[in-house]
């Protein structure tokens, strides 16, 4: 049952082309780690200072995404797939958006080059897309699309379709990551209680998927043709999975908010907000 | 820090008792989740006859669980932090979060939601007895530390 759907990705055909299929993961993570640290130095160069643990928080993201593309986890089991949506969709752009990127490309461009980076940031469409609710319908809406529809039986027949699933993942994932609890700054970001809320709402709906798949493991995904056993498995580390990732994400946002209130305490009682978080 | 050292503070009853609440809620359900899903196999991820729509109930309701978590502490250190935190008001409140949450689990999860009983292949009344009961035990011990803790917001406050 399990080789009724033959996967058009990973399984090694020989040495060369295992050789070849880790060039994608370990140039993906060099690029992204690269260019990261180029700005960093770029940025020490001139005198300004940049954290140790922003730096080494999106390098573990950058891992991150080199594991989840890596041929082990790319192997086109129901289990590997599950692996990778986790690793893609939400390890690695947690630690990414961590390491606070947009903040250091702007740092970083040329000052004629910041203008248009800025306008861009502070158009009506960017904000609209990257609202907590919109990226959070974009992640986990793009997943019951996945897996309730013919689209997981064409990404395995389509290497095209594959990849783009693929980046939909990371890009959506960072999107969620960055509208909770990024540390760039993001004008009009809506307030604690909302994002909290949307971040209660997108994981109950992420664990519902999960049982879902869980509960009809026969005939899920749709055109899969795994054993059901496999989907099981797959079923729960999506569910336990997602609860961690959940856990993460909701500590980086507290952990945000007890460093600001921090720091408006140290400026005087007056300055703090008398308020916990809104919860 | 320097500022709120000087002046005495009162201590904030009501938010140690939330905070302490929240933590009692995720805790029990941390317990719940580690101990009788997973160490003692008890409970099941997945009941045949669980209606979809307690699955997604049940879906919201643990990561609701998992924010209480981490509200619950780093509120709970802002307190600290403030000098605000009333102690015993927060303990007797994570009590009664802990029997809040049980009984909340054996009535609504198991129960009204269908979405797994305490143990399988057993007769489960005595179970579900003893499930209910510890949670009013725990509501009870939770009320008293309540009582008990009346005074701590008020002999702060009055000696400012």
């Amino acid at each position: 049952m399990a080789g009724a759907a033959v996967p058009a990705h990973g399984g090694s055909h020989g040495t060369g082309s295992a050789a070849a299929a880790w060039l994608l993961p370990v140039l993906v993570a060099v690029v992204l780690g690269a260019w990261y640290l180029t700005a960093v130095f770029r940025l020490r160069g001139s005198g300004r200072t940049w954290s140790g643990g922003r730096t080494a928080s999106f390098l573990l993201g950058a891992v991150l995404v080199g594991a989840a593309l890596s041929p082990p986890v790319d192997a086109g089991t129901v289990g590997g797939h599950m692996a990778q949506h986790l690793l893609l969709g939400m390890f690695a752009p947690i630690a990414l958006v961590l390491g606070a990127p947009v903040t250091l490309l702007l740092a970083d461009l040329p000052v004629a080059a910041r203008r248009p980076v800025a306008v861009l940031l502070r158009s009506r469409v960017l904000h609209a897309l990257s609202h907590v609710t919109t990226a959070a319908v974009l992640s986990v809406g793009g997943l019951y699309l996945l897996y309730l529809t013919p689209l997981y039986a064409l990404s395995v027949r389509s290497d095209v379709v594959h990849h783009v699933l693929q980046l939909h993942f990371l890009l959506t994932g960072c999107l969620f990551a960055w509208a909770v609890a990024g540390p760039d700054p993001a004008p009009r970001r809506p307030g604690m209680a909302v994002r909290l809320a949307v971040v209660v709402v997108a994981g109950g709906f992420h664990a519902f998927l999960a049982k879902l798949l869980f509960s009809r493991a026969p005939v899920l995904p749709v055109g899969g043709g795994h054993d059901a056993a496999e989907v099981e498995a797959a079923a729960q580390l999506m569910y336990y999975g997602g609860h961690v990732a959940d856990l993460l994400l909701l500590v980086a946002l507290f952990a945000a908010w007890y460093r600001r209130t921090g720091r408006a305490l140290a400026r005087g009682p007056a300055a703090a907000p008398r308020n916990a978080p809104a919860v | 820090m320097t500022g709120t050292a000087t002046q005495p503070v009162a201590a904030d009853r009501r938010r140690s008792v939330l905070a302490g609440t929240m933590l009692g809620v995720a805790i029990m359900a941390a317990v719940d989740e580690i101990v009788f899903h997973q160490l003692l196999s008890w409970h099941h991820f997945y009941d045949r006859s669980t209606p979809d729509i307690s699955l997604l109930s049940d879906g919201l309701l643990q990561t609701a669980y998992l924010a209480l978590l981490v509200a619950g502490f780093f509120w709970s250190a802002d307190l600290h932090r403030r000098g605000t935190l009333a102690p015993r008001s927060a303990r007797g409140g994570f009590v009664l979060g802990l029997g809040a949450f049980q009984l909340f689990d054996g009535i609504v999860d198991h129960k009204l939601l269908d979405l797994h009983e305490v143990r399988y292949g057993v007769d489960v009344l005595p179970y579900d007895l003893a499930w209910n009961g510890a949670a009013l035990v725990f509501l009870l011990v939770g009320g008293l530390l309540l009582r008990r803790s009346r005074d701590e917001g008020r002999t702060r406050a009055v000696r400012r």
